[in-house]
């Protein structure tokens, strides 16, 4: 049946206020413009008329990260990009996504043994939750991503169950400048359930 | 005009300063002391019969063997180049002027090689003698801004460097 769960008559459907609020979520992902390299281009093309990222609501590139659920980080991130990287991703509203687009962005790619400016994989500085592979990866491969992304969307227990906090470290990060509060996962998780109580509204 | 009458030129206005010179190359070049090296750009620039009014680009060769197996089988000793590719659009022809450095000045590693810069004769080579500095490690002596152009401020080393060793960590990333 879906996420519907009963139609009555005309225009009258009931269905529970998780899967509406996740269907208009993962129904307009809008991504940030983000291209850092040749796999941008190929990102441009997904937004064009013959791929029209647009079909699957993920059409309307933000030039600012306030303004983005989804980060398509396509192309290769050097060091000196590495800590812009961060906080732009710092900077999107909750809940935020992120796709590595490309070998570069997946694991340093070509660059991996002689590259000595570039992150080996953006998962080193960011969460990661679509690995997008190719070199650059074909339109139909980052639509699959977005897919890929709308299925953790759809899943989200938002209202029920609570932000799920495991992937607010970077998976495999070495990523050891971080403030005391964040410094290992059980004082993040820690952070992180303080701030959400403190911006939960009054219980009347 | 060709390279011997080019050559002609140089070796009768500087005589035995001209160090070397290559014809039967593809860029037929000629050696310089670094010492000299503003005075003979003037000279290429300025002269009536040169003109050589664009440099096209400078180049850091960096001549090293880090494998010590090997290095007995390089055919170099260890020094640096820096190679200034030079074009006439008055005149039509093109040069290339060398100097041979050592890699590291005063052999105390970590003391960068000096070269005048000729900055103030073509306003092109700014940004390229900021390169060379970035990735080989060449100091330019009387550059405008000389900071490192490509990477990061704060970077350590020179990466073009045959002996460059990389980074483990850059701010808390890991690098490999």
């Amino acid at each position: 049946m879906g996420w519907l769960e009963g139609r009555f008559e005309e225009g009258v459907i009931t269905t529970t206020l998780e899967q509406a609020i996740n269907w208009a979520r993962e129904s307009s992902m809008w991504p940030m413009t983000f291209g850092l390299a040749c796999c941008a281009i190929e990102m441009m093309a997904t937004g064009a008329s013959r791929y029209d990222i647009d079909r699957f609501g993920a059409g309307a590139f933000r030039a600012t990260p306030r303004q983005a659920d989804l980060m398509i980080v396509a192309g290769t991130v050097n060091y000196k990009m590495a800590s812009r990287v961060r906080r732009l991703y710092n900077q999107m509203p909750e809940p935020k996504f992120v796709i590595a687009m490309g070998a570069c962005t997946c694991g340093g790619g070509p660059y991996y043994k002689y590259g000595y400016n570039v992150v080996k994989g953006v998962d080193l500085i960011v969460p990661v939750d679509v690995y997008v592979a190719g070199c650059p990866p074909r339109p139909e491969a980052l639509l699959e991503g977005l897919m890929r992304i709308q299925d953790k969307v759809r899943a989200m227990k938002y209202l029920t169950k609570g932000q799920p906090l495991e992937n607010l470290i970077p998976a495999r990060s070495g990523y050891v400048k971080l403030p005391p509060e964040l410094e290992t996962p059980e004082k993040a998780n820690e952070f992180a359930k303080r701030n959400k109580e403190r911006a939960a509204p009054a219980k009347a | 005009m060709t390279a011997q009458e080019i050559v002609a030129i140089l070796k009768e206005r500087f005589g035995p300063r001209i160090k070397a010179e290559k014809l039967d190359a593809i860029d037929p070049y000629v050696v310089i002391e670094p010492a000299d090296l503003v005075e003979v750009c003037r000279f290429l620039r300025d002269d009536p019969r040169l003109q050589f009014d664009m440099l096209n680009c400078i180049s850091g060769v960096d001549y090293c063997e880090p494998d010590p197996a090997k290095a007995a089988k390089a055919g170099f000793e260890p020094h640096l180049e820096v190679v200034y590719h030079l074009s006439s659009f008055v005149k039509r022809h093109r040069f290339v002027v060398k100097l041979i450095l050592p890699r590291w000045k005063d052999n105390k590693p970590g003391q960068l090689p000096e070269v005048p810069s000729v900055a103030s004769i073509w306003r092109a080579a700014d940004w390229h003698e900021r390169e060379t500095y970035d990735l080989v490690g060449v100091w330019f002596t009387g550059h405008p801004d000389l900071r490192r152009i490509l990477l990061a401020d704060d970077w350590e080393g020179h990466p073009l460097r045959k002996d460059y060793v990389f980074p483990l960590e850059y701010h808390g990333i890991r690098g490999r």
